[in-house]
């Protein structure tokens, strides 16, 4: 029998004040607030309900939970009633059976009869409840009903049965509440009122964004995942986390055998409390695509079609490949690059392979892609690489500034945690040269948007410190106690300078000096402030600098080291944290300890028995150079797709076709593997377990919830690698790994698989000092001891516009995909967003002659590619915007190499173009098309 | 590599410490090339910077030069 997390009927009361009662004979004690459902429900006592949950405030319309109070008249809804001190509370009475049976008489009288062949048969609420109040007999005939309504099945994973419903509106709530979408309402009144999507749409047309919160809701079946409708119900769960962005959230994957049967948010999970995106909740249909490759695969020449072989046959090439390689051209002529898309322990393995099994350090990520600014940034100013509060800090803040980031996007469960804390009085600042749909979305808007030219963000970082420094709106205890005050009076001296004043910096910018002048009084005044920002800052040539400018902002106002402030990277995908704590970047060893330390190193060569390079190794763009320098041959890539991700695509296709073995391991034939010479087929996240860190640092479980299809674990690959070069590891499970990662990195030191099974998940630090993890840095002082400001002058990227690229394009990503899209486009969430569009403004249109669906050449000096318009106002009058989720578009063909000069992370967000109408595909669109289709070919394996 | 690109990505960083003064101008960044560059790419540049391939600002060549007299 499928176990399901308790419902208390209404939310848990924060109070600290606790009042006791008595119910049903039983006394119970709980805060101040609590309804009397919920006080029973915590003392064991079920009270039936249909319209209340416990994640939705009461609302008292099913007219169920009826209980008796003595000393008050009537028959009171127990969701609605809160406990009084010394009540007593009775909820099994004959009088209550009595109406409640009447109630549910009526309820099913308007039902569907199919009890047993239901899609909720056996499990429903509804039916459940029918049983509790001992309804046998709907002694109403037949008359006017609803039986009769036509089911929306316009969305690809959910239906909604108006038949089955009783507008008891949990699923509007829930789109209120929980999402904060607002697309769902009650229509009409009385007998014809109904829930309707949008303007009275389907579904899919509606302004909804499927996030599912809807469908968990439902009490009745009315709305139900369209895989229950056909599959049946689940009958075990398996507790794991999401493998899409960094939000982190927990899910069951409920399963039948080895069939999900649908993903369900828990809400146990710290990160996301019950709620879940399009994404997390739906779009796992990948696991099980055809496109999957499940055998290892060789060819000599990237132009030869593949060749399936044995795990031993791969496993012996890759490392005699790599050993010919370092034999002829020396140890550091091979390099590995992990992924923030798979597990701690994966990640772990191999950067441990480059290090002790390759012998150098030519480990990198794909955070060098995107938040590799964060880890130098906050490392140089705070002390340590990572976000400072977690997710529920944002409960207490006052103003919230968003900046580079979409959260409603690309952090959707959070953006609804946000947008809920929004909606109860605080205040937003979004600097974004876009309108993003945090600016003004149902019941929320910007007190101050700054559409910042693309380019301009540490002069827009420079011109608010301006306000605060020459304003007095310094915290001035907070720096005198917490920060370096040398710095600080070099840093306040430079920020002051009037070409740093927002009269001066608007010319730059393209933001009015007041906007800017009211958004830093807000941040400063407005109570406590917390910022979130995300790629819009990092990917520039001036990255580390504009996170180092947030920082010194927070340091100034005080908003560091309490809830409710802080400086919090939203990660793009779901373990770049991870990733980087793990010690994928070529410098730094696990736990951000610089590779020159001899008495770090000494930790992991008395652990691996191995002596240590102590030179940085090569970052990724370092070893696209070297590959075509002919200093650098072998590659393994684990899960990352560098050809669709990396900038300026000829650049990385060149470098690529210039190795002699590339060693390509994930869930399909990416882009990346065009190039590959060795194809090791991956597992997904529900075939494995491990640990993903999320945003907020907090670790969560990775839980196998079905065998690898490929044979397996990504882990045990990387051991059979290893092991065939001599390695001579043993490790039988991941939590060996963590283990292993626990013994040798401080800020891990406490975590294991048995006290994550306990406690859910941990935030790092989990050491002796804070044995249950760490919620808040810096709360007594800063990781690196003083806060240190930085001096953060601006200097202009020299990607510049012109009259050939007279444009400025910046990229992004959108709710329904994810990263590179190998696995949202092979699922129905193609539906929402089937290719990648350029969002133009409509004077720059009409001057080029283009309308809105027209295809059009995107060029810049790097490349050119070719797109269909999507023309809008979001974007600025010479900013356009497009996406990289699609191959077919190759956005990166058109990026540049431009990066940020401390981490080499690429300026994705700035690329000087032009657009006109085009004809069709361009000349690198076709070429690379033939290219990678041929390079897809799988050799017919003879027949026996 | 091409030591155009390299002198460039030198002199980005040369352009972070500009505001220092000059002694810790050129340690900043030579620390950097030191902790974050990879020895062939130090090495690289050490040699364009010798064979004239190099175009680096002021603080930036004595970074590298610096690179250079320790590299041995």
């Amino acid at each position: 029998m499928l176990h399901v997390e308790p419902d208390f009927g209404t939310p848990a009361s924060a109070a600290t004040a606790s009042v006791t009662l008595t119910i049903d004979g039983t006394r119970v004690t709980v805060p101040e607030g609590t309804s009397v459902m919920r006080a029973a429900a915590e003392a064991g006592i079920t009270i039936p309900k249909l319209c209340a949950t416990d994640s939705l405030a009461a609302f008292g319309s099913c007219r169920l939970c009826l209980v008796e109070i003595e000393g008050r008249g009537g028959t009171p809804a127990s969701c609605t009633t809160p406990v009084g001190a010394g009540m007593v509370v009775h909820t099994g009475t004959d009088r209550l059976r009595k109406l409640r049976r009447g109630v549910m008489e009526l309820y099913l009288s308007d039902h569907p009869a199919d009890g047993m062949t239901s899609p909720i048969a056996g499990v429903g609420e509804m039916q459940v409840m029918a049983g509790i109040v001992g309804l046998r007999e709907v002694r109403y005939g037949a008359g006017a009903n609803h039986l009769a309504a036509a089911i929306d099945g316009s969305n690809p994973y959910f239906q909604f049965d108006p038949a089955r419903c009783i507008v008891c509106s949990r699923c509007v709530r829930a789109c209120e509440e929980t999402q904060g979408t607002f697309a769902l309402t009650v229509q009409g009144r009385g007998f014809a009122s109904k829930i309707v999507a949008g303007m009275d749409e389907p579904f899919l047309h509606s302004e909804c964004v499927s996030c599912g919160a809807c469908v968990q809701a439902c009490p009745t079946g009315a709305l139900i995942e369209k895989s229950v409708v056909s599959l049946g119900q689940p009958e075990r769960a398996v507790e794991t986390t999401c493998a899409y962005c960094g939000v982190g959230c927990s899910f069951r994957a409920e399963m039948q055998g080895e069939t999900v049967v649908r993903m369900v948010p828990t809400k146990s999970g710290k990160a996301n409390h019950g709620h879940s995106c399009v994404k997390g909740r739906f779009a796992w249909g990948y696991a099980q695509h055809r496109d999957r490759i499940l055998k290892p695969m060789l060819r000599a020449k990237i132009t030869d079609p593949w060749r399936e072989v044995s795990w031993d046959e791969a496993i012996a090439h890759v490392a005699a490949e790599f050993r010919r390689l370092q034999a002829r051209l020396g140890k550091d002529s091979i390099g590995v690059i992990t992924s923030s898309r798979c597990t701690n322990e994966e990640t772990y393995l191999v950067q441990k392979l480059a290090r002790a099994g390759f012998g150098n350090n030519n480990t990198d990520t794909c955070a060098r892609v995107c938040h590799s600014p964060t880890g130098y940034g906050l490392a140089t100013t705070f002390g340590t690489s990572a976000g400072t509060n977690d997710f529920d800090s944002v409960d207490h803040a006052d103003v919230v500034l968003v900046m580079g980031a979409n959260p409603t996007d690309g952090h959707p469960v959070f953006a609804s945690h946000l947008k809920r804390r929004l909606r109860e009085g605080a205040k937003l600042i979004v600097i974004d040269p876009r309108r993003i749909d945090l600016v003004r979305t149902p019941h929320i808007a910007a007190t101050h948007h700054l559409p910042l030219r693309p380019g301009t963000n540490v002069a827009m970082l420079d011109a608010l410190a301006h306000v605060i420094v020459t304003e007095g709106l310094v915290d001035q205890d907070y720096v005198r106690a917490r920060c370096d005050a040398e710095a600080f009076a070099e840093w306040a001296a430079f920020v002051a300078e009037p070409r740093n004043s927002p009269e001066t910096v608007a010319a730059l910018t393209g933001v009015p000096a007041e906007t800017i002048r009211g958004a830093a009084r807000l941040y400063a005044t407005g109570g406590r402030a917390a910022i979130y920002y995300g790629l819009g800052v990092t990917e520039h040539s001036q990255g580390s600098t504009a996170v180092m400018g947030l920082a010194n902002l927070a340091m100034a106002t005080g908003n560091v080291g309490k809830p409710g402030t802080g400086v919090n990277p939203l990660r793009g995908q779901n373990n770049v944290q991870g990733s980087c704590d793990m010690g994928s970047f070529p410098h730094e060893l696990p736990g951000y300890r610089h590779i020159s330390r001899p008495e770090v190193r000494a930790i992991y060569e008395r652990e691996w028995g191995v002596a240590l390079n102590p030179e940085p190794g090569l970052r990724i763009p370092n070893m696209f150079d070297a590959a075509l320098d002919g200093s650098f041959k072998g590659l393994y890539v684990q899960g990352e797709d560098i050809v669709q991700s990396d900038p300026n695509t000829q650049h990385v296709a060149a470098a690529m076709a210039a190795m002699e073995c590339v060693v390509v391991q994930d869930l399909f034939l990416n882009e990346t593997a065009t190039f590959a010479h060795v194809f090791l087929p991956g597992s997904t996240f529900l075939e494995k377990d491990g640990t993903f860190v999320n945003a907020e640092r907090r670790i969560g479980r990775v839980r196998r919830a079905m065998a690898p299809r490929n044979g397996y674990a990504d882990w045990e690959i990387t051991q059979m690698i290893a092991n065939a070069m001599g390695c001579g590891w043993t490790y039988t499970h991941p939590s060996q790994i963590m283990d292993e990662i626990a013994r040798t990195t401080p800020t891990f030191a406490g975590v294991s698989y048995a006290k994550l099974d306990r406690l859910g998940s941990v935030q790092w630090p989990c050491n002796e000092a804070a044995p249950e993890g760490t919620p808040t840095m810096h709360e007594t002082g800063f990781v690196r001891g003083k806060g240190l400001f930085v001096v953060t002058e601006y200097i202009p990227t020299d990607e510049r516009t012109g009259p050939r690229f007279p444009l400025l394009l910046t990229t992004g990503r959108i709710l329904s995909q994810y990263n590179v899209g190998a696995q949202t486009r092979r699922t129905d969430n193609t539906l929402w967003h089937a290719e990648d569009v350029l969002e133009i403004h409509p004077h720059d249109a009409e001057e080029r002659g283009i309308r809105d669906g027209d295809l059009v050449r995107l060029a810049s000096r790097a490349g050119a590619t070719a797109l269909r318009a999507k023309v809008t106002d979001r974007v600025a009058p010479g900013v356009v915007y497009t996406t990289f989720h699609h191959p077919e578009t190759q956005a990166n063909v058109v990026t540049t190499e431009y990066s940020d000069w401390a981490t080499n992370c690429p300026e994705y967000k700035v690329t000087a173009v032009q657009v006109s109408p085009a004809n069709g595909p361009t000349d690198w669109q076709e070429s690379y098309r033939v290219m990678a289709e041929r390079s897809r070919r799988i050799e017919a394996v003879p027949a026996k | 590599m091409s030591p155009d690109r390299l002198a460039y990505m030198a002199n980005q960083i040369g352009k972070f410490f500009a505001h220092r003064p000059h002694e810790a101008a050129v340690a900043g960044v030579e620390e950097h090339l030191r902790k974050f560059w990879d020895p062939r790419m130090r090495n690289q540049i050490v040699a364009d910077l010798k064979s004239g391939a190099a175009a680096l600002d002021p603080t930036v060549r004595e970074a590298v030069e610096r690179l250079g007299a320790t590299s041995g």
